[in-house]
């Protein structure tokens, strides 16, 4: 990609922000910005977020980079960094950010035709369409090819019959990216990538209640389906290489997330207090939560500066290594945010405890979930050193 | 690796080479001349191979021009630092070329930057920072004594340990002019030749075969315009120093940790032990994946705070100790499993890795500890 000229950088940059600051609903600003997939209910309730969505997607800058005719707005990576810093400046947030523009999106432009590219990614691009990844299955978590879904040729369609699980946000889904067998002789090359229609007949999504209370996640069961033939994503038996596409522009999102977290050090004085020198009066938690942030820094830092360096803008094998340097920061930040709340970050409802400990309380155990979702701590462990530092076996 | 410029990339690729063929593992290895430390007929450095360097501009890369530098910018010294980390090669460039300089920049007047710039520029003169007088960094703790004598100063009490301080010719002292070890008040640099009347200095034998030393001062005189700053006000002054020092420190152990890295995953790749390539196990996959994660935290860090200094940035001073606690907990830790991970043979002084592991606790203790690091990061940042 051409790098942009300086000049036409800061007039575009004048450009992005003169249009946020008329268009951006103030009301919404530093609201944490709705992932479209869990909280839908709460966005259409929004009638603020509906505008600024609706905003958004005329402009095509929810997804800048992708061509007009996608629903984008046809800019380079460069322009879209700069509306992206712009967004931060003022506190706003992208509403059309979901799963589909962050893997399906960037998947189908890769490896969709382009009646499957028309079909899907005006949606994706205006927020109406939300998406969910069938993926995993009772059987097959962190060895996902070990799928069984089955998928069965019948001349006019496919038929699709199996369980999944995990399955982010399926029950408000209006359309599921699947894993599917189509060779039970072959592993991965036996797998097949489909786009499924969620109002389709045989289709239930049952939610499951996690241990922090929340019922983000499902099961999805496919008895007998009917999929058309046109909603195959590359070739038959291809589906295993699409997906680990997808998977790194997963990683690559989940590794991004901002994260502009608050510093934990005016919490501890309130909840520990201070000592004769204004320090957080428990050298031990202090000592933990000042290498933690560090850690942190540090982690933000390489977050900007792999940026800086990816030539292409596509997401790199180091993001293995990366994805668990952020689980591991956001765990244990989450750990001892409940650690300084003491008792009062241990309880689950009623007027005792804060509106903010009982988030916390459930934001630490939510935060379990950030080693295993997306490849866990261990798979991004095989990865790095098997594709990056290029160990044996 | 950072965005680096064409003149950046010929730097870096120019060191990259240089070090591997003037001064691999084995330069440093010829400074030992048992287990333990270098041997007394040692400088701690190679005379020649600092000719080279100063040949080729490393020396005046962050002097202005002016004096006969290149004004080249920190992050392009950070560059050639780092790639002499890798090799551990042993040599007065950050002493002389980044602190001594630095100072001089910092605070150096006009006739004082054209006196001392130029040798440092040409390398015909070293130069070094004492600050230290025990085993840990408190600069506010300083007791060496200067008193007014005559037009000038006289200077009495201990300082160590002064890095490169057998071969410098010009070290920059902090002295307490008046108040109490402890007093930020009080504090005052001054530029003193190491050739001084009254200045008695003795070589340490430290386990990385450099030779830092110990500086006995009795009543070392210091003329009026041999001042660096204000009088009693060098508090900030040190803090900006040691700031830069500890980052330079930080950019050669990034370069020791992706050298100790590298060498012990090729052992990975070869050793075989239960009928496997030992880099097949697991458990040693993780370790080297989890290693190689702490690495990135670590460029990221070091990167930062060098284009902080060149940019003046007002979070130079939290950079710096990020820079300098982050090298030094990767550096602990790899150096350390660079050992357990070569096993038997990573114990024995033919062997490189004892090499890194003993360069890299001098490190971690040079310009301000891990700990120290953190807990000035701590302060700055409200914990």
């Amino acid at each position: 990609m051409a790098e942009m000229e300086p000049i036409d950088r800061e007039e575009f940059r004048q450009e992005a922000r003169a249009w946020l600051k008329a268009n951006f609903p103030p009301a919404l600003t530093n609201v944490p910005g709705l992932l479209f997939q869990g909280d839908a209910h709460a966005a259409a309730a929004n009638a603020d977020y509906q505008l600024w969505r609706e905003r958004m997607t005329d402009k095509g800058w929810g997804v800048p980079t992708w061509a007009p005719r996608y629903g984008g707005a046809g800019l380079t990576e460069a322009h879209g960094k700069i509306i992206g810093e712009e967004l931060a400046a003022i506190g706003g947030f992208n509403p059309i950010r979901s799963y589909g523009t962050m893997m399906l999106g960037p998947t189908l432009l890769e490896y969709g035709d382009e009646a499957q590219k028309l079909e899907h990614l005006p949606f994706i691009a205006s927020h109406e369409r939300r998406w969910c990844q069938g993926f995993s299955e009772p059987g097959a978590g962190s060895d996902l090819a070990a799928l069984q879904t089955k998928c069965i040729d019948m001349g006019d369609h496919w038929l699709v019959s199996g369980q999944k699980i995990w399955t982010s946000g399926a029950d408000q889904a209006d359309w599921c990216f699947v894993l599917v067998r189509t060779d039970t002789e072959r592993k991965q090359g036996g797998i097949s990538f489909l786009l499924v229609d969620m109002q389709s007949e045989g289709i239930e999504a049952r939610p499951i209640v996690l241990i922090s209370g929340s019922t983000h996640f499902c099961e999805v069961f496919f008895n007998d389906v009917k999929v058309p033939k046109g909603n195959l994503v590359g070739e038959v038996n291809q589906g295993w290489t699409i997906a680990k596409r997808l998977l790194q522009f997963e990683r690559n999102s989940l590794s991004e997330v901002k994260a502009d977290i608050t510093p934990l050090a005016p919490l501890a004085h309130d909840y520990l207090g201070t000592d004769a020198l204004g320090r957080i009066d428990s050298p031990d938690l202090r000592a933990r939560l000042v290498r933690n942030a560090m850690r942190h820094e540090a982690y933000m830092a390489t977050v900007r500066r792999l940026a800086a360096e990816a030539k292409n803008g596509g997401p790199s094998h180091g993001v293995s290594a990366l994805k668990n340097l952020w689980s591991g920061i956001i765990q244990e930040r989450a750990e001892l945010l409940v650690e300084i709340m003491g008792a009062d970050g241990l309880g689950w409802a009623g007027d005792p405890y804060s509106a903010a400990e009982k988030e916390a309380t459930r934001a630490w155990l939510h935060s379990k979930a950030f080693s295993i979702y997306g490849g866990s701590y261990e798979v991004q462990n095989n990865i790095t050193a098997k594709r990056t530092l290029g160990l044996p076996g | 690796m950072a965005v680096l410029n064409e003149e950046q990339t010929m730097l870096k690729d120019m060191a990259s080479e240089w070090v591997r063929d003037r001064l691999p593992v084995t330069a440093l290895r010829g400074l030992y001349d048992h287990g333990g430390g270098g041997g007394s007929g040692s400088d701690g450095y190679d005379a020649d191979a600092w000719a080279e360097m100063a040949q080729m501009g490393w020396c005046g890369i962050i002097v202005p021009e002016a004096h006969g530098g290149a004004d080249f910018g920190y992050l392009s010294l950070g560059l050639v630092i780092e790639e002499l980390g890798r090799t551990l090669a042993a040599s007065p460039l950050i002493s002389s070329a980044l602190v001594a300089a630095s100072a001089l920049r910092l605070a150096g007047t006009q006739n004082q930057q054209a006196r001392w710039l130029p040798g440092i520029a040409d390398g015909s003169l070293i130069g070094t920072l004492a600050l230290d007088e025990g085993p840990h960094h408190a600069p506010e703790r300083t007791a060496l004594a200067a008193t007014a004598s005559g037009d000038g100063w006289a200077l009495s009490g201990t300082k160590r340990p002064v890095q490169d301080g057998m071969i410098a010719n010009l070290a920059i002292v902090a002295t307490r002019t008046s108040g109490a070890p402890g007093d930020r008040d009080g504090l005052t640099l001054f530029l003193m030749p190491t050739d001084s009347a009254g200045l008695e200095r003795q070589a340490l034998d430290q386990i990385d075969a450099r030779r830092p030393a110990l500086y006995r001062f009795d009543s070392v005189n210091i003329a009026v315009n041999d001042v660096l700053g204000e009088v009693g006000k060098a508090a900030d002054l040190i803090d900006a120093i040691r700031d830069r020092a500890a980052i330079g420190m930080a950019a050669e152990m990034l370069g020791s940790a992706t050298q100790a890295f590298d060498i012990t995953l090729d052992y990975l790749k070869t050793r075989v032990q239960f009928g496997a390539i030992i880099g097949s196990f697991q458990a040693l996959q993780h370790r080297a994946a989890e290693l190689f994660g702490e690495l990135q935290l670590t460029r990221s860090a070091v990167e930062t705070a060098l284009a902080a200094i060149d940019a003046d940035d007002p979070a130079l001073p939290a950079l710096a100790s990020l820079a300098k606690a982050t090298a030094g907990e990767t550096l602990h830790r790899i150096s350390s499993q660079m050992v357990q991970l070569h096993g038997g043979i990573g114990m024995t002084h033919e062997h490189d890795a004892g090499l890194y592991l003993k360069r890299a606790r001098v490190a971690e203790q040079c310009h301000g500890s891990t700990a120290w690091h953190r807990e000035r990061w701590a302060r700055l940042n409200g914990y």
